[in-house]
């Protein structure tokens, strides 16, 4: 958000733009108070938020991720939430070494968590033996650096020391999200309270266009642009 | 006259401190209390941390941060209060000025850099040696022992050095040996002072936030084995504060009050023990 | 049993401490050595001076370490007069008493507050309840109250050593109470608080809990005080922990090790001449 704010300053030099973090109910509160202008989500809307207006910006892929060396390549949704629920607790059962498997997941308020949750988990509970990290970044180090251990990240962070699992066969790769084969996936919206005007739609009408799509795909989100144009 | 305005307004100034520490105790409880009022004691006081979720139990987290502290304290104590006895009682002049302040200035690195080469160095040792993943109460306290080192030598070495000659001369006409004057002299009478090192090493140990979040893996379930991973109070404040909302993070605010009141207890403890002499 | 003779068990125990305290020693040295082996080759002139690009991956740390210097001389502004205040008047209008026990319980309750409890204080106080948001300023006024009681504590110290007689000859000369403290007892303890107003700085530069939730962690160039930044302490946290560039990690570690040593050891010499002075 901060690398497309930069760039609208650069076209709308009038205008500024001030990014602040928080996460998917942050967002989304800020938008209701009008503590903010536009208000971000990843996370899609419970129906009692719905009568905030919301623009699809990007989708993001959410990635479970294994180290390098673990043989294991492929799962099924059923497996991974058995995985993180504690019930499967070594990789021998998967077809891999005779390991225990430590799963890593996010911190509790966190949107990628979330959307786990909400795709994977299906109102189980996480179990509260796994590895606990603030971000994706410290996710994919913590699986990239112990050979035994399971994380979910953001598909665009993936790099080469961690592996990408395949669900049901479909690896999250760009095109597998797109045309809808990779089912984890998350929606990134732009929210405001009422019909956006003035500045504020000339940066939510800037994101959408072919320039702010470009530096999302360049993040590693795959921008609605591409989506709407494949459906 | 000039001298009567100065003396108000010193006394004004000398209150920042104090005043300080009320905004800070005010603010926080403030966030805080409510919620435990709101949740029940009998939510915040279980073992079940899931605040999206209306749990807000606290004491896995309690618990974690006893253990990790008491695994500091199992290395800090050995290890500082030998190196303290040794600088004071068995080294040389100029050993003594070289390696004290070479103790002190290593209390200057800051926490972040001790759990780095916490990740670095020990999470794949123990991994290796012992098993589990890595990140552990073991790993935990090994480095918050190392951390809190340079506060239990300052405070024994300042406190066994402040034991008056006469004591030790006594001793020593009486046929004693050095270290049979240090076990049965010199030790006795600096008891509370190396006791209230002790216990600011505690209170640091508690506290230590970054260092914590870096090795001890974070997991909720109250530890089974020092190589399981562990959550501490700390951790969760620092951990979910950024993404927290409403409940959640007036949650958090109730762990700092928590926090809080445990601090002030120990350096209550600590400050009445020095007092004392 | 076998009994052990007071000379044998003396040299066991020599012997133990010995060992202990190499063992904590060479831990210490261990710790520094390693960051400074893996870092210095990352020291170059250009990461120092350029700004950082792609979230830390490439380009150097300047806008860290700006940001770093401002909250931590702002800091030192701040606390400085309410810490030398806060001494003059305990060891010059006070001797016992309970106003006395009231603002030293205060002091030293405040020094042993951890990090975090003061990155909690600092976001519902200064970004959030006085709408100062994440910024230069919320950090430096958090900061300056963590390192107020190191300030006290050190200027207390070097205040009271100043000898009876220079106030007493100040006195005889017919100067009042005030004058004497502003042109004898304060210019004479100067050393003595310098030292702690620079164990302060040491403190505050290596402070991430609390300034990573008042100042944040943008990592442009800080333009104002109302700028978000990022420390170097955490800078280097996010380098570490999400992996992005180890190289310069340690590069950042470096840096500021670098600075903390140099910090602690000027406060050193200070406080070893000023002793020398007057003992």
């Amino acid at each position: 958000m901060e690398k497309i704010s930069e760039h609208f300053n650069m076209i709308y030099p009038g205008v500024k733009v001030a990014v602040q973090g928080g996460g998917s109910s942050a967002g989304i509160q800020a938008t209701f108070t009008k503590t903010c202008d536009i208000g971000m989500s990843s996370r899609n809307l419970k129906p009692e938020e719905k009568q905030l207006k919301e623009f699809l910006i990007a989708l993001d892929g959410i990635a479970v991720i294994v180290n390098r060396l673990n043989p294991v390549r492929n799962l099924t949704p059923d497996q991974i939430r058995m995985i993180f629920m504690g019930e499967i607790s070594n990789w021998r059962v998967l077809g891999g070494p005779d390991k225990k498997i430590y799963p890593v997941t996010r911190e509790e308020g966190s949107g990628t968590r979330g959307a786990f949750e909400d795709m994977v988990m299906h109102k189980q509970a996480i179990s509260d033996a796994c590895l606990v990290q603030d971000s994706n970044g410290a996710v994919r180090e913590i699986v990239a650096n112990s050979p035994d251990a399971i994380g979910f990240i953001s598909a665009g962070l993936i790099d080469e020391r961690v592996r990408a699992v395949a669900l049901d066969s479909e690896l999250p790769t760009y095109e597998n999200i797109v045309a809808g084969r990779y089912l984890i996936v998350r929606p990134f919206l732009l929210l405001t309270r009422d019909e956006p005007s003035g500045p504020i739609r000339e940066f939510i009408n800037y994101v959408l266009s072919i320039d702010g799509q470009t530096i999302l795909r360049k993040v590693g989100l795959i921008p609605a642009l591409d989506i709407k144009n494949e459906r | 006259m000039k001298d009567k305005f100065a003396e108000r307004l010193l006394l004004f100034i000398a209150f920042s401190a104090i005043l300080s520490l009320l905004l800070i105790t005010f603010f926080i409880f403030q966030q805080g209390i409510p919620l435990i009022f709101k949740v029940g004691l009998k939510n915040f006081l279980s073992f079940h941390w899931a605040p999206t979720q209306g749990q807000f139990g606290i004491l896995s987290m309690v618990m974690g941060s006893l253990m990790v502290t008491l695994g500091a304290l199992c290395v800090g104590i050995p290890l500082g209060l030998s190196c303290a006895i040794f600088l004071a009682e068995f080294s040389s002049k100029p050993v003594q000025s070289i390696l004290k302040p070479v103790i002190e200035l290593l209390a200057g690195i800051p926490s972040v850099v001790y759990g780095f080469i916490g990740i670095v160095v020990l999470v794949p040792l123990i991994r290796n040696l012992f098993g589990g993943s890595g990140f552990s109460v073991l790993g935990a306290g090994i480095i918050l022992g190392i951390m809190i080192l340079p506060t239990i030598v300052s405070i024994s070495y300042d406190s066994i050095k402040s034991v008056p000659a006469a004591y030790r001369d006594g001793s020593f006409a009486l046929g004693a040996t050095r270290w049979q004057t240090i076990l049965m002299v010199v030790l006795p009478s600096a008891r509370s002072g190396i006791i209230a090192g002790i216990i600011l090493g505690m209170g640091r140990a508690i506290g230590e936030t970054m260092a914590v979040i870096m090795i001890s893996g974070n997991a909720l379930r109250v530890p089974h084995s020092l190589l399981d991973s562990v959550r501490t109070i700390t951790s969760t404040i620092a951990l979910e504060l950024s993404y927290s909302t409403g409940d959640h993070r007036a949650a958090l605010f109730a762990c700092g009050s928590v926090l809080f009141i445990i601090i002030v207890i120990l350096n209550f403890i600590a400050i009445r023990i020095t007092r004392r002499d | 049993m076998i009994r052990i003779g007071p000379r044998t068990s003396q040299a066991i125990a020599y012997v133990m401490l010995l060992t202990l305290t190499v063992i904590a020693v060479s831990i210490l040295v261990f710790i520094i050595g390693f960051i400074f082996k893996n870092g210095f080759a990352e020291l170059s002139w250009n990461f120092l001076t350029q700004k950082t690009t792609e979230m830390g991956k490439e380009g150097g740390i300047l806008p860290s370490i700006i940001g770093t210097l401002i909250i931590t001389i702002l800091a030192i502004l701040i606390a400085t007069p309410f810490g030398v205040g806060t001494a003059t008047y305990l060891s010059e209008y006070t001797k016992t008493g309970p106003v006395r026990r009231v603002i030293s319980f205060g002091a030293d309750c405040l020094a042993g507050v951890p990090s975090i409890i003061f990155g909690l204080f600092g976001f519902i106080f200064f970004v959030i309840t006085m709408r100062l948001g994440w910024c230069i300023l919320s950090g430096a006024l958090t900061l300056a109250v963590m390192i107020l009681p190191t300030i006290i504590r050190t200027s207390e110290e070097a205040i009271k050593a100043v000898p009876k007689s220079y106030r007493e000859i100040s006195y005889s000369l017919g100067g009042g109470k005030l004058d004497t403290i502003l042109k004898v007892v304060l210019p004479t303890a100067i050393p003595g608080i310098l030292t702690g107003i620079i164990l302060g700085m040491g403190r505050a530069v290596g402070e991430t809990a609390a300034t990573i939730f008042t100042t944040g962690a943008s990592l442009n160039m800080p333009t104002s005080l109302f700028s978000s930044s990022r420390t170097l302490a955490v800078h280097f946290y996010i380098l570490a922990r999400e992996g992005i560039s180890l190289p310069k990690a340690y590069g950042t570690a470096t840096v500021l090790i670098i600075m903390i040593l140099l910090i602690n050891f000027i406060a050193y010499r200070l406080m070893h001449r000023f002793m020398a002075r007057y003992y």
